[in-house]
């Protein structure tokens, strides 16, 4: 049984990252205001938001299962305050840290019509510091962080929202971008 | 009572989620902003959403990237 938990809250965490990166590049593809192949615009944004939330769910889990093994040991206060965690407790921080910015991230996400547009830009740009940091969890805490599978996954990942994130500084990241650069032809 | 889907162009970025869901209501000007295809009171920024479309706007106003979309009752005549 324990062995079992701490697999599952070890493949979890796994999944959750991998769900993450894939949300911040539905999140950057939201934000150029194309559609993807024939998924229209309005797709894309419950697309985002609903990987979102599996990715928040898949946390969860990877969270209350270290939090029931015997040898993690997690406790509340480890899941909400970084850094005091017993057993690498900057590694472990960092989770922390993540996890705090993805609850800030999702509520204001779900709550964007009552907090308006303002207050939701200033939290959702969270997601780009929130993203690296889960990424140093995972390898530096991480029995698996530094195995070969995973140093490969990480790899991929980091490749694919560094893409992302360097498409979305390009000039032309908008859809519109040439239309308002005065290109129209 | 018919509503109007009232655009507010101090925050429509053009992005496009309203045209897609109104494609009889909208139509996208060259720089992606919404434009009504059809005038309600000579108005081209407030178009009357008839019964049909009614679901569909509400999922505009809900997704809108860019929260610059509103259902209003057509009495209370929005701000051009
Ligand atoms: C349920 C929760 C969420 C909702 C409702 C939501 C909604 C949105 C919306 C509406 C946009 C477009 C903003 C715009 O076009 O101006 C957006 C962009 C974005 N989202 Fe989310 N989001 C959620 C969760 C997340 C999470 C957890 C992450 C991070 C992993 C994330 C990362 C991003 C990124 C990177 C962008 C692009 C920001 C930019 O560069 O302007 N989102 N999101
Ligand atoms: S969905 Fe919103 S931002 Fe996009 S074009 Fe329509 S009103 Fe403008």
């Amino acid at each position: 049984m324990d062995n079992a938990l701490w697999a599952f809250g070890r493949m979890s965490g796994v999944v959750s990252l991998v769900l993450f990166s894939v949300a911040v590049i539905l999140g950057i593809l939201n934000r150029s205001g194309r559609p993807l192949f024939a998924i229209p615009r309005f797709s894309m944004t419950l697309l985002h938001r609903n990987v979102s939330l599996l990715a928040t769910v898949f946390l969860v889990f990877h969270i209350v299962a270290l939090m029931l093994d015997s040898y993690a040991k997690l406790n509340v206060i480890d899941v909400f305050v970084p850094f005091l965690g017993g057993f690498k407790p900057f590694w472990q921080g960092l989770g922390t840290v993540a996890f705090d910015l993805v609850l800030a991230v999702v509520a204001t996400g779900l709550l964007r019509h009552r907090l308006g547009q303002r207050s939701f830009r200033a939290i959702h740009w969270l997601s780009y510091a929130m993203w690296p940091i889960a990424l140093g969890h995972a390898i530096g805490n991480g029995t698996d962080g530094t195995s070969k599978w995973f140093v490969v996954l990480a790899a991929g990942s980091l490749a694919a929202v560094g893409a992302a994130v360097a498409w979305r500084l390009s000039a032309n990241f908008l859809e519109t971008a040439k239309a308002r650069q005065g290109g129209l032809s | 009572m018919t509503e109007i889907l009232h655009i507010d162009w101090t925050r429509c970025d053009g992005r496009g989620l309203c045209t897609e869901l109104l494609p009889t209501v909208l139509v996208r000007d060259d720089w992606g902003y919404p434009l009504a295809l059809q005038a309600t009171n000579g108005n081209r920024s407030n178009p009357a959403i008839s019964p049909g479309n009614i679901e569909a706007a509400r999922e505009a106003v809900h997704l809108c990237p860019k929260l610059a979309l509103s259902l209003v009752p057509e009495q209370a005549k929005p701000r051009q």
